[in-house]
């Protein structure tokens, strides 16, 4: 089966086409919506396998060689960003069905959710810059979709925004990708890595480098270019901007892990230390947005921010523990938040406000909830068992190796503020006099407790058994490290 | 409020059907002259939309009692089986097939499942076109 690598990107984009025949019928729409997901899942588990025991994977489609044709590259890095990707939405579209309301399901709700993993696996496996773009777009137009979808007064002001800054940000991925192609003639990644240190004018490249680290800094939100996300993610409902939340900025690290690995690796000197020192400045403007909102949305929000300089600085360091250590930081991360997300929309439903202030002594009623909410944000903040610790145990100690160690001192003094503005949620909502709270139906309630426990659950076998995927999270650094690796396993040489 | 529109409604008539030849003949000509499934289907819903111009999106309704969102995911599916055939002979994805046919009326010709997959395309650009169209349309 050499097309194996396609299937994450294909079973949801079938079924998401058969979804469009009877938007109407809502049990249909959600059992086949259920079923594409963990059809997904499964493939990419047996994608999990082949990679592990082969290698890289790489299929060039049309039977056309390699830097002529499109190549879909799968590395452990891509494979385990699907995974988590497909377990996500598989989650999400659990979560949906009790809270997302009948009149969003009757409107292609769902083929908009499949469409949106077909984009974000798709971007997670290409090995062509320019169908990156289209893969992006892929995504950006279901995110349009879903981010408006239902038409309420904020979420129509929200998209305009997030509508006019994605469709620049793209024109200038665009023509960052023109400047690229003019400067190497080529547009498969493996061949550009292979071209781009032939070229003696470093120059240039510099230049595109950055350009394409502000494209993909638009979407992944760092420091000066994140000022879109806060509003824009606080509009749509609560399963939406989990699943915003976990992936869709993640793209954006992703292909800046993947470029500034490959291919820009030219000029170290400067692009690896403007990106930590971007990145170090993107944790702390998340810091002061994630302290200063009483709001559970906002603070979760801003989380996103500060794990994406996490993450981006360990990148930056360019040696063997800080990229393995940002890439569990990755994985870690898409987890967490969406697990955060799906607990912080029980909280906010319960009691009818997403305002701190107006929340209080949810512990009696709801302890469950509160311990399992209290492991998400220990997960979050990085303390030992759980799984924030190891990844970023290892962006620290890539950042005292690497010539960064004041990055380190950043990373883990602002773990502190994580932790301080998960705890709020915890003391102002569980702790303290119990306000009046909205009955919430025994079944919706575990309808929505049960897909948010599974995935703390996984976030824990992920920190407790970290010894278990290490070896995966190697492999994927592996990959990044020897960029001969990949460039062999596309061009066959 | 259309009083008297008789020249545009017959000239309607003769011309919609121009521009459907026209654009069957350019969906047909895209593999060896400029054309192809996006413009084939972009010139149709230019038909179906002077038809709207000329009467109105009631009448055109019940003359082309057609889904268009229906459409668009039939095209996706034609799109997506014929790329996705490749992979029942093992073949990387979008590997095309084509042969020589001694066809009654046409004579020898070549018969690419590339057209297929313009077809998809064809079938979703009409669709899509008269999706935002008609919602626009019918929107007060």
């Amino acid at each position: 089966m050499i097309n194996l690598l396609l299937f994450p990107i294909l079973i949801p984009l079938l079924f998401a086409a058969i979804l469009l025949f009877f938007p109407k019928n809502i049990s249909l729409q959600r059992i086949i919506s259920a079923a594409a997901a963990v059809a997904t899942l499964i493939s990419v588990l047996f994608l999990l396998l082949k990679v592990k025991a082969d290698g890289v994977q790489a299929v060039t489609l049309g039977s056309w060689d390699a830097p002529f044709g499109i190549t879909m590259v799968s590395d452990m890095l891509s494979v385990l960003l699907v995974l988590s990707a497909t377990i996500i939405t598989l989650f999400v579209i659990f979560y949906s069905m009790p809270t997302i309301g009948i009149d969003r399901e009757k409107s292609f709700y769902y083929p908009a959710v499949l469409f949106l993993l077909v984009g974000v696996n798709g971007a997670f496996t290409t090995g062509d810059i320019f169908n990156l773009f289209v893969f992006f777009e892929v995504l950006l137009m279901a995110s349009y979709m879903l981010i408006v979808h239902g038409g309420e007064k904020p979420q129509l002001r929200e998209s305009i925004k997030y509508l006019l800054v994605n469709v620049i940000s793209s024109a200038l991925f665009v023509a960052a990708v023109a400047f690229l192609y003019s400067v190497t003639g080529t547009l498969n990644m493996a061949d550009l890595a292979v071209k781009i240190p032939q070229i003696e004018e470093t120059g240039i490249l510099t230049v595109i480098a950055v350009m394409f680290l502000v494209v993909f800094g638009f979407k992944a939100a760092i420091f000066p270019l994140y000022f879109w996300l806060p509003g824009a993610y606080h509009a749509p409902p609560i399963p939406v901007l989990a699943l915003f939340g976990a992936l869709l900025t993640k793209v954006g690290v992703y292909a800046i892990i993947r470029t500034y690995t490959l291919f820009f690796t030219m000029n170290i000197a400067f692009t690896h230390e403007l990106l930590g020192i971007i990145a170090i400045l993107t944790i702390l403007a998340g810091c002061i947005g994630a302290l200063a909102y009483f709001d559970v949305k906002k603070i979760i929000i801003y989380n996103i921010i500060i794990a994406v300089g996490v993450i981006l600085f360990g990148i930056a360091q360019m040696n063997e523990a800080g990229i393995e250590g940002a890439l569990f930081y990755l994985v870690h991360d898409m987890l967490i938040k969406a697990a955060l997300f799906f607990l912080v929309g029980i909280v906010a439903v319960i009691f009818g406000t997403s305002n701190l202030r107006e929340m209080g002594g949810l512990m009696k009623t709801y302890p469950v909830l509160g311990w399992v909410y209290l492991i998400a944000a220990f997960g979050l903040a990085g303390i030992p068992p759980l799984s924030g610790f190891p990844g970023k145990l290892l962006i620290v100690q890539g950042g005292f190796e690497g010539p960064q160690f004041w990055g380190s001192i950043v990373v883990l003094a602002t773990s502190l503020l994580v932790l301080l503005s998960a705890i709020r949620i915890f003391i102002y909502a569980f702790w303290g006099e119990p306000v009046k709270i909205v009955p919430l139906k025994k079944r919706s309630y575990y309808q929505m407790f049960v897909p948010a426990v599974i995935l703390v659950g996984i976030t824990v076998i992920l920190g407790v058994g970290a010894e278990l995927f290490m070896p995966l999270i190697n492999g994927a650094g592996e990959v990044l490290l020897n960029p001969s690796i990949y460039i062999d396993a596309v061009l066959k040489e | 409020m259309r009083t008297n529109d008789v020249m545009l409604k017959t000239a309607t008539k003769v011309v919609t059907f121009i521009i459907l030849m026209f654009a069957v003949h350019i969906f047909f000509a895209g593999h060896y002259t400029p054309g192809g499934g996006f413009v084939g289907g972009l010139l149709t819903a230019s038909a179906i939309v002077l038809l709207m111009l000329a009467y109105d999106i009631e009448t055109v309704k019940k003359i082309i009692p057609v889904n268009y969102v229906m459409l668009t995911a039939i095209g996706l599916l034609i799109a997506l089986s014929t790329a996705a055939a490749s992979i029942f002979f093992n073949v990387p994805f979008f590997t095309h097939a084509y042969d020589y046919f001694d066809l009654p009326l046409f004579g020898k010709t070549s018969l690419h499942s590339a057209a297929l997959f313009d077809l998809g395309v064809y079938l979703v650009v009409v669709g899509v076109t008269m999706t935002i169209i008609q919602t626009i349309g019918e929107d007060e």
